[in-house]
């Protein structure tokens, strides 16, 4: 290939040296950044840690359970106060979301066919379990975003409990929480799912890090190491409301 | 020592390959892998009839040519960590031991035969941006360009991989990442590659992508085949390089 610039304006003549087959017919064309891999790649990086944020102030949010009732059900009517705000928020997280899911089944579509013929025997030298089932435990969180906001946001699940007010005519969300998790099958899947979010977050919150390119060798193992901690304390978090109500420390009395 | 040989063969990239079983005898510890599967192919050829010979490549015989492949009991490059194919030997297996062989497996390394690959997507990928345009003339004076210790022993890191393509048949997604990578890191951190830096990360993720290879998912399995040892963070960096050249990409 020769390169005539002429001025600023280009022109590239193509010479066929020898050899039969036409080497130029596979080069590629320009991609746009969202399109590519790496761009790909990235959106996930950053709608996930946008999700973290949300996984973080809505679990600040939960924890005041445990500063009883009131303050619980009264945390609850102050965001029904801010409409505005709030759905803001809830588009925000929805656009997130969607953008993360689209994006992973996206990749996951160019990952399927980057290997049409898989190999007999499989192994695995370092990869984190967490790592290799990325797509497991997020279908597992997806469906239990949906169940959830089923469950305590639109009340579909156990309606009985959820239009009641407390004392003070606020909705009561606390009473809805207990009796939620008093019912084992809604406890057990609760904290099952949590614990496929810890596993999702123990891998991304790093991934994140090295997608993004802040990933200096020296500060690697630190940082997955925090990754993993963040993730550990995220679900302990979660987990530690629907174990309290089925050890009675959060009850309705 | 014995071992029993799962072998895939594969007669072109039209047809369906298959595994067959052949019995390696009378093996010694000291042999290397590839002398091993060698006495296999003499005993096809005095057979005549059947199968022929494995098609399998190798060149250097020293790790540092890239040629030689192969999958082994689902490990690119076989149980030895840092080392290609051509430098196993049997005494890393045991006697009587069944061993597994395939072709590095992706959709952008079409099988030629048998165990062989067509790897000349990591080719387009270089031709693609991995090179540096200078004026051609006399060699420049030693010394003439000075270039920090650290940036020339990164550079140097960067610049060992030998374009296997074991990182994509380790990976678990099919992914060349870390062979692009380490192409754009090694010529993007000297003086000579910084011109074209972004140019050059632009288009060759442009090719990678348009070769067919799978998307990294920071799993690693790729650094941990590599037979020269290649970091993930060159993957770290070429994120970052694809990100800012993107911000201004022109064509």
């Amino acid at each position: 290939m020769f390169c005539l610039c002429t001025g600023d304006r280009k022109v590239f003549i193509y010479l066929q040296t020898g050899g039969t087959s036409n080497e130029w017919e596979h080069m590629s064309s320009p991609q746009s950044f969202f399109s590519s891999t790496i761009g790909k790649k990235v959106v996930m990086a950053v709608t996930g840690f946008l999700l973290i944020g949300f996984v973080v102030a809505h679990l600040v949010g939960n924890l005041q359970v445990f500063l009883g009732a009131e303050v619980f059900n009264a945390y609850a009517a102050f965001l029904k106060s801010i409409p505005g705000p709030l759905w803001i928020a809830r588009i925000g997280l929805i656009v997130i979301f969607v953008l993360h899911l689209y994006n992973a089944f996206s990749l996951r579509k160019i990952i399927s066919a980057a290997r049409p013929v898989d190999y007999n025997k499989q192994a695995t030298v370092q990869a984190s379990a967490a790592s290799r089932y990325m797509l497991h435990t997020g279908v597992v969180i997806l469906l239990f975003v949906i169940v959830h906001l089923a469950h305590f946001t639109l009340g579909y699940l156990q309606p009985e409990h959820f239009s009641k007010t407390d004392a003070l005519g606020q909705h009561d969300v606390y009473y809805m929480l207990v009796q939620g998790f008093l019912n084992p099958v809604y406890a057990g899947f609760y904290i099952f799912c949590i614990v496929m979010l810890g596993i999702h977050l123990s891998h991304g919150i790093s991934s994140m890090f090295q997608t993004l390119g802040f990933c200096r060798p020296n500060v690697k193992n630190k940082l997955e190491l925090a990754a993993k901690a963040i993730a550990a304390g995220i679900t302990l978090g979660y987990i530690s409301i629907p174990l309290a109500v089925i050890a009675n420390v959060v009850t309705l009395s | 020592m014995d071992f029993t040989l799962h072998i895939w063969r594969q007669d072109n990239n039209k047809s369906s390959g298959s595994f067959k079983t052949y019995r390696a005898l009378d093996i010694t510890p000291e042999m290397s892998f590839f002398e091993m599967i060698e006495t296999v192919n003499e005993k096809l050829e005095c057979n005549g009839a059947g199968d022929g010979r494995i098609a399998l490549e190798y060149d250097c015989l020293e790790g540092i040519c890239g040629t030689c492949s192969l999958v082994i009991n689902g490990v690119a490059h076989g149980p030895n960590r840092g080392v290609t194919t051509c430098q196993l030997h049997m005494r890393s297996f045991n006697d009587g031991d069944h061993i597994t062989i395939e072709p590095f497996r992706a959709k952008a390394f079409p099988v030629t035969k048998d165990l062989v690959v067509d790897r000349s997507a990591f080719d387009r990928i270089i031709q693609a941006g991995g090179y540096v345009s200078v004026n051609t003339g006399g060699a420049p004076d030693a010394n003439a360009l000075p270039i920090m210790r650290d940036v020339a022993d990164r550079a140097m890191d960067a610049a060992e991989c030998i374009g296997c393509g074991a990182c994509v048949a380790a990976c678990k997604n099919g992914s060349a990442m870390l062979f692009t990578s380490a192409k754009v890191s090694h010529l993007g951190a000297l003086p000579q590659g910084a011109p074209e830096r972004s140019k050059r990360v632009l288009k060759m993720v442009d090719q990678m992508d348009a070769e067919g290879f799978g998307s990294c998912t920071n799993q690693y399995e790729c650094e941990a085949v590599c037979p020269k040892g290649i970091s993930t963070k060159f993957i770290a960096q070429m994120n970052r390089d694809y990100m800012r050249a993107s911000l201004s990409r022109e064509d």
